[in-house]
């Protein structure tokens, strides 16, 4: 079959089941479920299935610059996978655990939308475009939040809302200067502009803004505090895919895309996604130690996390635009791309546990834990093997990717960033025990005495996931590594020659 | 000179979103950013004494280049103003749930979060 005309459905799919589901599923709550999962279950298959290929599709038949198309490359098959695999697992998971809310239809739609959204981000190959479909991610995604109708989740959705609708308005500003400076919107024909014509400083401006507002989306820690307070308030499985790929896909996937394949990396811009990836690292793991509400401790982990991964990508572009060894870029960048899609499996992993701990034990205070460790084998195993992954102990896959990260800093001469890079993965280490220690082991407090282990169908969430951690390690074997990650740092690699792939007309 | 007004603009509706207490107000300062720029958006595309941009089977093509104003942006800004729409929308929604859980407007009164 054509994979070309595959691409359009991984949008199409989710945003039918989203306006199909209210419509079938208002009376009979078990079909929400089912559509809901069949919707997820499908993106994921077609995201398999084009996994590997490449191809361009024309919206609605007009081709470039005039019209908008949509770009399959080593990147967006990646991301793809990623979003798909954990909206599968989340809507697996909420199928049970989203039974203490009414109006589960509600739920799955702007669950769907969301999903919508976020492949359209990774998929889209114009620059207004991409602001479309990042706000119906965003606004789909503020609904979520705000899904509980409790006094915090109002408030935590309110300054979402509106932290990151200013760094939406600041996208578009962006948009509109690099609009001004090339006359198109058409990602490739915008990135052969500049390669021919030079920059024109009003980049600059729009560099800045795109740095800001992706900032915001992705919480690197100037911009962080909305995160800490939105992803622990969502129920679980939208926390799972708050942590798990909206920051990716919003953040770190779009600026990274713009940097390197619209505008051209400099060392400059690498420089600042060094200083904001550092200082993410740091001061997120330090805010998340003293904390003792399990989801707002992995909320604050996600910062400390998407740290790595900007670092990795930075430094990446960095050397990539100094005229360093093109193979120590390649390595960096492999790090970066390979801890993002780490984190995703893990962080998501991690957040369904505290789901599942939630739903049968009613807390999410560590301190009103303890002992579970007889009465939820499963969810502590896998827990268990989340939170070895996040610190970075082998055989698990956060190790390796933390391991190319810090090997690349060594090879580019930075071995300060490697030592802080070591530093800050020993604080997550102890923070991580902690949660072992307080959840699982210890004294069985007399309210817990009841509690079970939580449904099968989210434990096979939950299995599913962490199979993935313990072999995502398997990712960077010779001949599986070609195939899988190093087309997306291809992707990334080539720069502004990027047009050239998306753009065979020009 | 007339792009920097809607940095003005800009920054008015940033200070109003960033420094009321009163979350309608903070509402008004987002709506504020948006126009802002929109107005950028459609400056951009203006050309003074352009013509509406609607090509017809007896338009002169170089003539249409050299007098009309640029369609694009204002195929964006139509956009965006209903994306701001759906948002603003959403923000007042949940102003109206926040004031029936917490009886106030005020923005350091609505704190139970914290860390």
């Amino acid at each position: 079959m054509n994979t070309t005309m595959l691409i359009p459905l991984l949008v199409a799919i989710p945003l039918l089941f989203a306006f199909f589901i209210p419509l079938v599923a208002r009376k009979i709550r078990v079909l929400a479920d089912i559509l809901g999962n069949l919707a997820t279950l499908g993106a994921l298959i077609i995201a398999i299935l084009i996994f590997g290929s490449r191809g361009i599709y024309e919206l609605g038949g007009w081709s470039p610059p005039i019209g908008i198309n949509w770009v399959l490359d080593g990147f967006s098959n990646l991301m793809l996978v990623i979003i798909n695999l954990i909206s599968f697992t989340a809507t697996l998971f909420s199928s049970k655990y989203m039974e203490q809310y009414t109006a589960k239809y509600k739920y799955y739609s702007l669950f769907l939308l969301m999903v919508a959204g976020m492949n359209g981000v990774v998929l889209t190959g114009d620059m207004f475009n991409l602001f479309v479909f990042l706000e119906i991610a965003s606004v789909a995604s503020y609904a979520l939040v705000a899904f509980g109708g409790n006094h915090e989740e109002l408030e935590a959705s309110f300054k979402y809302l509106i932290l990151a609708s200013i760094g939406s308005t600041l996208i578009l500003f962006g948009i509109a200067f690099t609009y001004g400076a090339t006359g198109y919107l058409n990602m490739a024909s915008i990135a052969s502009t500049i390669s021919s014509g030079g920059r024109n400083p009003i980049l600059l401006f729009a560099v800045v803004f795109f740095i800001v507002c992706f900032g915001i989306k992705a919480a690197l820690v100037p911009f962080h505090p909305w995160l800490p307070d939105a992803h622990p308030s969502a129920p679980a499985p939208i926390s799972a895919m708050l942590s798990g790929v909206l920051i990716k896909a919003l953040g770190i996937y779009a600026l990274t895309r713009v940097l390197f394949n619209v505008i051209g990396m400099t060392t400059v811009f690498g420089w600042v996604l060094i200083a904001v990836g550092v200082l993410s690292m740091v001061v997120g793991v330090f805010l998340a130690v003293g904390q003792w509400d399990f989801k707002r401790l992995l909320a604050y982990h996600s910062i400390s996390q998407m740290g790595y991964v900007i670092l990795g990508i930075g430094l990446g572009g960095y050397i990539l635009s100094s005229g360093g060894e093109q193979s120590a870029a390649m390595l960096a960048i492999l790090g970066g791309i390979f801890h993002l899609a780490n984190h995703s499996v893990f962080k998501s992993l991690l957040f369904l546990c505290s789901g599942s701990i939630e739903y049968s034990a009613g807390t999410r205070q560590l301190k009103e834990m303890g002992g579970l460790l007889e009465q939820m084998p499963l969810t502590r195993a896998t827990c268990t093997i989340a939170s070895l992954s996040i610190a970075g102990v082998p055989p698990f896959n956060g190790f390796w990717s933390k391991l190319i990260i810090i090997i690349a800093a060594f090879q580019a001469g930075f071995p300060w960033l490697a030592a802080i890079t070591i530093l800050v993965s020993f604080v997550t280490l102890i923070s991580f025990l902690k949660v072992l220690r307080y959840a699982f082991l210890g004294k069985l407090p007399e309210a817990l005495r009841q509690v079970r282990e939580s449904p099968a169908i989210m434990a096979i969430a939950l299995v599913i996931l962490a199979i993935l951690c313990t072999g995502m390690g398997l990712l960077l074997v010779p001949g599986v590594r070609e195939v899988i990650l190093d087309p997306a740092v291809a992707a990334l690699l080539q720069g502004i020659e990027y047009a050239q792939v998306a753009l065979p007309v020009f | 000179m007339i792009y920097s007004l809607c940095f003005v603009l800009f920054i008015i509706g940033l200070y109003c979103a960033l420094t009321k207490k009163n979350i309608v107000k903070i509402v008004i300062g987002l709506i504020i950013m948006e126009y802002a720029v929109n107005l950028f958006l459609v400056l951009l595309g203006y050309r003074k004494d352009g013509v509406a941009p609607i090509v017809e089977k007896t338009t002169n093509p170089l003539e249409f280049l050299a007098t009309s104003v640029d369609p694009l942006p204002q195929a964006l800004v139509v956009t965006s103003i209903v994306i701001g729409l759906g948002v603003t929308t959403l923000a007042i929604a949940l102003c109206i749930k926040l004031y029936e859980k917490y009886g106030t407007f005020d923005i350091s009164e609505i704190r139970r979060l914290k860390g």
